[in-house]
């Protein structure tokens, strides 16, 4: 149980970050920490104990194995956040060239 | 096995690879090419929408076969529902990318357009045929990134701006519905959705769905932009190109917001009364404040942006008067009539809030600015844009013969047939504020007089008349839809895979 809570904790550390910060790249990287923590999550919640790794041995058929799903699943959800995270630094570096800072307080002329 | 399926996805993803490569060494490939990958989507997403009827079809990735009745490959489906989005999706689609090829003329790097439009259709493609919940999740990224960039396209503060606050919101997005997978996946160890149906009918643990629901709703309604969830919508639609404008608010927040809402309450979950309340009341919200933030606007595109939030507020609104009546037992008839209202206005939605944007990226494109006060007279000088934004007015705020006065009416005689008559009168305000605030946009842009000279303005070049000329057109034809026999064919096949809790999935599985 306390591996969930640790990993809702990771979550909460992450928005915590998209909320206070003022920098553009710290946001980015709080993002980043919320989206590790729900692949954490994922992955933790195939774990069997005990298990191991899901490769199946016709010698020793009465092993238990791990889920292998969520973990294809994470791999695939790493990918994606991958493209993610390049997609908003790039988006940051331009902020950056038009205004001269990462201070989000001075990047607000879209209103209403 | 259905082998047009796949061609869904798999056409506008080679198309955007086609692009990028051919692109760079043969002049003008990138439009045209671009512009014949959509038409080809189109006519077969009209071809399976006139075959597929009452039937639906199935398509097993890799050619994995089930396993005891129990589904262990990647499912795409086709239904009724699936097919209408389809339409929307691609038509929509074709008419926008055929536009851009004089508006886009502007912006450097045709070529990366292009692609991300391609790339674009096919994550949303991947969202409606998709039958288990993490491809829905993958093809999602594939379509909002691509429309994060696509809103960014302009590399201007403002662009850049609406582009950082779309992609924050929109990760935390992401990260609610990953979150709600990864729940849903550790109860029923299974992605399928009619699967995941089938489990949840037997066991019921009923506090842990309601937070499963409550996360998914959260998620795709920040997608969908219902009103807690909107403040990213009228920075993104204003600030993306024209027709990323028009694909944005036309179809991506419901291909990839309110069709999945749907498709996930009716088929997966087991409609219960308290969620229902909850998006009813969500629905009502987005429809009134919608257009009350919309009718102080004076840039044209975020007056359009903030009724696409109102708009949807019809929808959402009209199928949680559906799913409130199937949750107590009511009428079968009454909540097939609610879920058919908001279901034709979805499909108007897409056609005249389209061409609305279509017409604002005209009148940016020949005088340059989208601030109404500068505006004025354009009426003579632009007769096509001038008198197809008229029709899209008109539709939108509910006025016969077009399209959105018959969407209107099914959802208003529907509210008060199931008895909710202060939806039905909000229904019939916000639509009668919202026509007041089409007048200030007609009035303003088109016929008011300004003091300066405007003899040098002419009309737009062909493509984007085509585009507009064909969108107002289906804003008259759509209407059609409501006259029984063609809503028989077109329309009910959607309505009756999504009211009855187990044709769908025993079409997937089996009994």
């Amino acid at each position: 149980m306390i591996v969930y809570l640790l990993c809702f904790l990771l979550f909460l550390v992450g928005l915590y970050g998209v909320i206070t910060r003022r920098n553009l790249v710290k946001i980015a990287i709080s993002m980043s920490v919320m989206e590790f923590s729900t692949f954490l999550f994922f992955a933790l919640i195939g774990y069997i104990d005990g298990g191991v790794a899901p490769i199946v041995d016709p010698a020793d058929p009465v092993k238990t194995y791990v889920d292998p799903l969520p973990q294809a699943l994470v791999l695939t959800a790493i990918v994606i956040g991958l493209a993610t995270t390049a997609m908003m630094m790039a988006v940051i570096i331009r902020l950056y060239r038009k205004y001269g800072t990462f201070d989000i307080r001075e990047i607000k002329s879209l209103r209403g | 096995m259905n082998p047009l399926i796949p061609l869904f996805v798999v056409i506008p993803l080679a198309g955007a690879f086609l692009i990028m490569i051919l692109g760079r060494f043969i002049k003008d490939f990138n439009k045209y090419f671009a512009s014949l990958v959509l038409l080809l989507l189109a006519v077969f997403s009209i071809y399976c929408l006139a075959t597929t009827g009452n039937n639906a079809s199935l398509y097993k990735v890799g050619g994995w076969e089930p396993v005891n009745l129990i589904p262990i490959g990647i499912y795409m489906v086709m239904d009724g529902f699936t097919v209408l989005v389809l339409c929307i999706i691609n038509v929509v689609g074709f008419l926008s990318v055929f536009y851009s090829i004089s508006y886009i003329k502007r912006f450097t790097a045709e070529n990366l357009f292009y692609a991300l439009f391609c790339l674009m259709i096919g994550g949303m493609n991947g969202v409606v045929l998709s039958g288990d919940l993490f491809n829905i999740f993958v093809f999602l990224e594939i379509s909002v990134i691509s429309s994060y960039a696509l809103v960014a396209f302009g590399v201007e503060k403002n662009e850049l701006e609406a582009s950082f606050k779309y992609q924050v919101l929109g990760g935390l997005a992401s990260f609610l519905i990953l979150f709600a997978i990864a729940l849903i996946y550790w109860k029923t160890k299974t992605l399928n959705i009619a699967d995941i149906s089938k489990v949840l009918k037997t066991g019921s643990d009923r506090s842990f769905y309601l937070f499963v629901e409550l996360l998914i709703l959260c998620g795709f309604g920040l997608k969908a932009a219902i009103i807690p969830f909107h403040a990213w919508l009228p920075d993104a639609h204003s600030s993306a190109p024209s027709p990323i404008s028009a694909m944005l608010s036309g179809v991506l927040i419901k291909a990839v917001g309110i069709y999945v809402i749907i498709r996930l309450f009716f088929n997966m979950f087991a409609v219960s009364e308290n969620m229902s309340v909850l998006i009813t009341t969500l629905g009502t919200l987005s429809m009134v404040i919608g257009v009350f933030l919309a009718i102080g606007q004076w840039d044209i595109k975020r007056l359009l942006a903030y009724h696409s939030i109102s708009q949807m507020g019809y929808v959402v609104l009209s199928v949680g008067i559906g799913m409130i009546i199937i949750s107590r037992g009511g009428r079968p008839d009454i909540a097939a009539l609610a879920v058919a209202g908001g279901i034709f206005h979805l499909i108007n939605h897409a056609a005249f809030k389209g061409l609305l944007f279509l017409n604002a990226g005209s009148i940016e494109y020949t005088i340059g600015t989208r601030d109404l006060k500068e505006m004025g007279g354009l009426a003579k000088s632009m007769p096509v844009t001038s008198a197809t934004s008229f029709i899209a007015s008109l539709s939108i705020s509910g006025i016969p013969p077009f399209n959105g006065f018959f969407s209107k009416l099914i959802i208003i005689i529907a509210a008060i047939m199931g008895k909710f008559y202060l939806l039905a009168l909000l229904a019939v305000i916000v639509s009668i504020i919202t026509l007041a605030s089409f007048m200030k946009f007609q009035r303003y842009a088109f016929y008011n007089k300004t003091g300066n000279n405007r003899k040098e303005i002419k009309e737009v070049p062909f493509p984007m008349m085509f585009s507009m000329i064909l969108m107002s057109l289906l804003c008259f034809v759509l209407s059609l839809l409501a006259f029984p026999g063609i809503r028989d064919v077109i329309l009910m096949p959607a309505i009756d895979i999504l009211t009855d809790p187990v044709k769908y999935s025993s079409f997937i599985i089996g009994n």
